[in-house]
């Protein structure tokens, strides 16, 4: 049987237009649904990734949707979009928004999760965490490690100042001591 | 007196992971009479396409304080990489609203730094191109490198074009130049502009997708018959080594592309041995490349 699109209407949270607007992305409405976006998109080439109807989705109202789609993570933030949008959209941006609202409703890979545990952890998204890369680091005649937060604890502290502030420990669940692997 | 001078920003995958890139670099660059200041206690970027995506406040604030470090230096920011870049410029952008400033700072107080809006951030082709200029890099080639190179741009480079100080975006071939002047000739290969794929994530979470965008474009350059791949990021070069590898192994294929950022190049011009440039530590063998110039490791 042909499953039809019915839209159902209690589904439609017309408050999302509105909270993009409030964000910076102030042309967002003015979409004409060209498609160029999509057109322009390296990682639509080979997947499901449909920018044009991210955006109208969007537009629409259909929070859940939208936010759950996983063809979202599939945008390397290129910014081709962004630059050719005749209306002058910056798409790149309006995913980057919806990917923020997004982690907050709790679909964060994990893999991404583990990317923020280290950053937490180290200040570094891509730490020093084997010997092996010290030893790299000395054969090409520099210190072990390098002058950024591994040389310096306090700077790490910074950091984690930072992100308690932000809150962002709390929306990757990180708890001191053990990763919370909870997707 | 040097002529040039900067805080020089690391990021994460350069030191951490492709340190090769680093000690390139900062051997090749006192020759352009630049002088690089170390930004004491720098953290990532933060990435743009990770964190960003995750939380933009957060995003923001981190890049803010690096920001700061390198104000406390006194200094504009010179970065190797498209990624930090991308996220070190919004953030001199977005942070020149007094607004955005006053909020950011409030999340800053307690760490001892304060961000004020007096510095920029400038990627080694901008400081290459615009502030040494070709003259004075072609002045220290002393041993011309004669091959065929693709090049491999980046997106994060050129876009956004809004806060970027090219005025354009496509048929970017700045890059291009900075190698015809090693003594390399470039060639024009099918989706050139295209992205390597590394970024938004997606070499985390989504490697099938990712490197098959390094298929797509390494097949394109093989057809083009090259010796070796040139970028002017260490996130794409990553992608391009580390992917290939990746994709033999997966697939069975044979890729065998040699991938090289611009200062291990230039570095080899400049006379420097491909061991100090650290053309052992890749995981696509560069030896084909170093025999076709005449070279070995
Ligand atoms: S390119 Fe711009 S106007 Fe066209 S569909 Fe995409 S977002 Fe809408
Ligand atoms: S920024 Fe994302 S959605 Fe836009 S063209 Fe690039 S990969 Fe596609």
């Amino acid at each position: 049987m042909i499953d039809r699109r019915i839209i159902d209407g209690s589904k439609i949270d017309p408050e999302l237009a509105d909270e993009m607007e409030k964000a910076g992305l102030d042309r967002i409405r003015s979409c004409i649904q060209c498609g160029t976006c999509t057109g322009s998109c390296p990682s639509g080439r080979r997947t499901a990734l449909r920018t044009r109807q991210l955006i109208r989705k969007a537009l629409l109202g259909f929070r859940e949707e939208v936010l759950s789609d996983p063809n979202l993570w599939l945008c390397t933030t290129c910014g081709t979009c962004t630059e050719r949008c005749p209306r002058k959209i910056d798409v790149t941006e309006a995913i980057l928004f919806l990917r923020n609202l997004s982690c907050e409703a709790g679909y964060m890979r994990p893999q991404h999760k583990g990317v923020s545990y280290k950053l937490i952890e180290t200040g570094h998204a891509v730490p020093i965490d084997d010997d092996k890369w010290k030893k790299m680091r000395e054969d090409l005649g520099l210190p072990p490690l390098p002058p950024t937060v591994h040389s310096y604890p306090k700077a790490v502290k910074e950091v984690q100042h930072i992100i308690k502030k932000t809150g962002f420990d709390k929306l990757v669940n990180y708890k001191e001591g053990k990763e919370d692997g909870k997707t | 007196m040097v002529k040039h001078r900067y805080s020089f920003f690391l990021g994460c995958v350069i030191p951490n992971r492709l340190p090769q890139i680093e000690a390139a670099t900062r051997l090749v660059v006192p020759k352009l009479d630049i002088e690089l200041v170390e930004m004491k206690g720098a953290s990532c970027c933060p990435a743009p396409g990770v964190i960003k995506s995750f939380d933009i406040d957060t995003w923001l604030a981190l890049t803010a304080r690096n920001i700061a470090l390198s104000e406390e230096n006194g200094l504009d920011i010179l970065v190797l990489c498209n990624g930090c870049y991308g996220t070190l410029i919004a953030g001199v952008a977005g942070l020149k609203d007094p607004d955005t400033r006053k909020r950011v700072n409030k999340i800053l107080k307690g760490t001892g730094h304060q961000v004020k809006g007096t510095i920029t951030a400038k990627h080694l082709v901008e400081v290459l191109y615009m502030d040494v200029g070709k003259e004075a890099i072609e002045e220290t080639v002393v041993n011309p490198i004669d091959a065929r190179f693709a090049i491999h741009v980046g997106c994060h480079l050129l876009k956004p074009a809004d806060i970027r100080p090219w005025g354009f975006v496509e048929d970017f071939m700045l890059v291009d130049e900075l190698v015809e002047l090693v003594g390399g000739t470039t060639v024009d290969y099918k989706l050139k502009d295209m992205c390597c794929g590394a970024g938004g994530g997606l070499r985390s979470a989504e490697l099938e997708v990712s490197n098959d965008m390094v298929r797509e474009k390494i097949e394109a350059m093989q057809r083009a018959k090259v010796d070796a791949l040139v970028n002017v990021c260490n996130f794409c070069h990553l992608q391009f080594d580390v992917g290939q590898m990746q994709l033999n192994n997966q697939y069975g294929t044979d890729y065998q592309v040699p991938v090289l950022y611009y200062t291990q190049l230039l570095g080899l011009a400049q006379g420097f041995t491909p061991k100090q440039m650290g053309l052992d530590k890749h995981y696509i063998s560069t030896k084909p490349f170093l025999e076709k110039i005449g070279m070995s490791v």
